[in-house]
């Protein structure tokens, strides 16, 4: 009977453990907010891209040049490879109001930008 | 040249990380080199394949493609580490009394080298495909410093071998006895590692979005993208933002994998009681 009751409790303190994990994921489920970014020149345009705060973030990534690029973020947590002449995307969690930075790895020195979330 | 060669290295790392584990996890068996370097040479293949098409893979699935590849491909090595494992586990005792029986020369253990040489081809192509679009873009460019560029790239490509020896060398000097002890150990968290790496693949490509929050942030302390970072990324699964599902999946590969481990032996035992002992 004991041991009945200790998975009982057991099961609801993981259910709780559960709810409170997926508490913030299916605020991610809302719509997320599309924005869009291209590369031409090793540069992005524009350079710097505003998005709401605690909304989860499609970013559209266009690479005009006639070189892959991969867009990456340390503070995203993202690595993405974009072949010449197309388009990628990157989903992004909602995120806290801040400034994420990212680069395109293949040209580190030209292509930078910065996503700024408020 | 060095930013090239930063590049390069710092992809090809992982690669030979894992390559050296595998070389010093087969070391007693027959013919390794060629299902290693089969690997290698698959890996290399598939990372071209794959770098040519990069355009219609990132398009495919509304743009994530290669988050969903890249989850696929590390999904068969986790499960091709399991199976070398659990395989292991089982022929183990015997392939480690046929040595001691004929020193260390000869063991067939080829069906498990299968296994190990996908691994070894899936850890090439994942950070090939970035090395070669990379090296691509270089020689499209067109820009005068390329050929500078290219030794660049060729150097880094030279120091990913240096670290697979280093690896290799490193594993050796573990005395023998404990040596299968460890690989395992190694084997079973770099499957682990992975598993949570294809999960971090699918969370990108939203397949999977519950457990979401992150359990814990030590990107103070440690990134992920400093060397010790990416080698602790690569050998135990190190991340220093894990999600809960990461986590999860983290835990649950390894305990899968013991479990398995410990089954196998226990039934293995059983049969092996009848035998008699020398």
């Amino acid at each position: 009977m004991v041991g009945t009751k200790l998975s009982q409790q057991a099961t609801r303190l993981l259910f709780a453990a559960t709810l409170l994990l997926a508490g913030p994921s299916v605020v991610a489920a809302q719509e997320p907010t599309t924005l869009q970014v291209s590369i031409s020149n090793h540069r992005f345009q524009p350079a710097e891209i505003v998005a709401p705060a605690n909304t989860a973030i499609r970013l559209r990534i266009k690479n005009l040049d006639a070189t892959p690029a991969e867009f990456e973020s340390v503070s995203l947590r993202v690595e993405k490879i974009i072949a010449a002449k197309s388009e990628g995307v990157v989903n992004l969690r909602p995120l806290q109001p801040g400034r994420y930075k990212f680069f395109d790895d293949f040209h580190r020195d030209t292509a930078q930008g910065t996503l700024v979330v408020q | 040249m060095l930013a090239a060669l930063i590049i390069v290295f710092r992809e090809i790392f992982e690669a030979g990380l894992i390559i050296g584990i595998v070389l010093a996890v087969t070391r007693t068996i027959a013919h390794r080199g060629w299902w290693v370097a089969g690997g290698v040479a698959g890996g290399t293949l598939g990372a071209c394949v794959v770098a040519v098409f990069a355009g219609a893979l990132s398009a495919a699935f509304d743009g994530v493609g290669q988050e969903l590849f890249y989850a696929a491909i590390l999904g068969v090595a986790v499960v091709m580490l399991t199976w070398h494992i659990v395989w292991m586990a089982r022929h183990g005792r015997e392939l480690a009394a046929q040595m001691r029986a004929v020193g260390e020369a000869v063991v067939a253990g080829s069906k498990s080298l299968v296994g190990l040489s996908v691994v070894v081809g899936v850890a090439v192509l994942r950070e090939g495909v970035e090395v070669v679009l990379f090296l691509y873009g270089v020689a499209a460019s067109g820009a005068g410093s390329n050929v500078e560029l290219l030794a660049g790239g060729f150097a880094g490509l030279l120091l990913g071998g240096l670290v697979c020896a280093l690896t290799y060398v490193g594993l050796l000097n573990i005395p023998s006895r404990y040596l299968f002890g460890v690989t395992n150990v190694m084997i079973a968290l770099l499957a682990a590692g992975m598993a949570a790496q294809a999960t971090a693949f699918l969370e990108r490509a939203n397949v999977v979005t519950i457990l979401g929050s992150i359990v814990w942030d030590t990107s103070w302390m440690l990134t992920e993208k400093s060397l010790v970072g990416r080698a602790l990324h690569t050998l135990i699964g190190y991340t220093d933002q894990p999600t809960a599902m990461e986590l999860l999946v983290y835990l649950a590969t390894l305990g899968a994998i013991f479990g398995l481990m410990k089954l196998v032996t226990s039934i293995g035992g059983a049969a092996r009681q009848a035998r008699p002992v020398y």
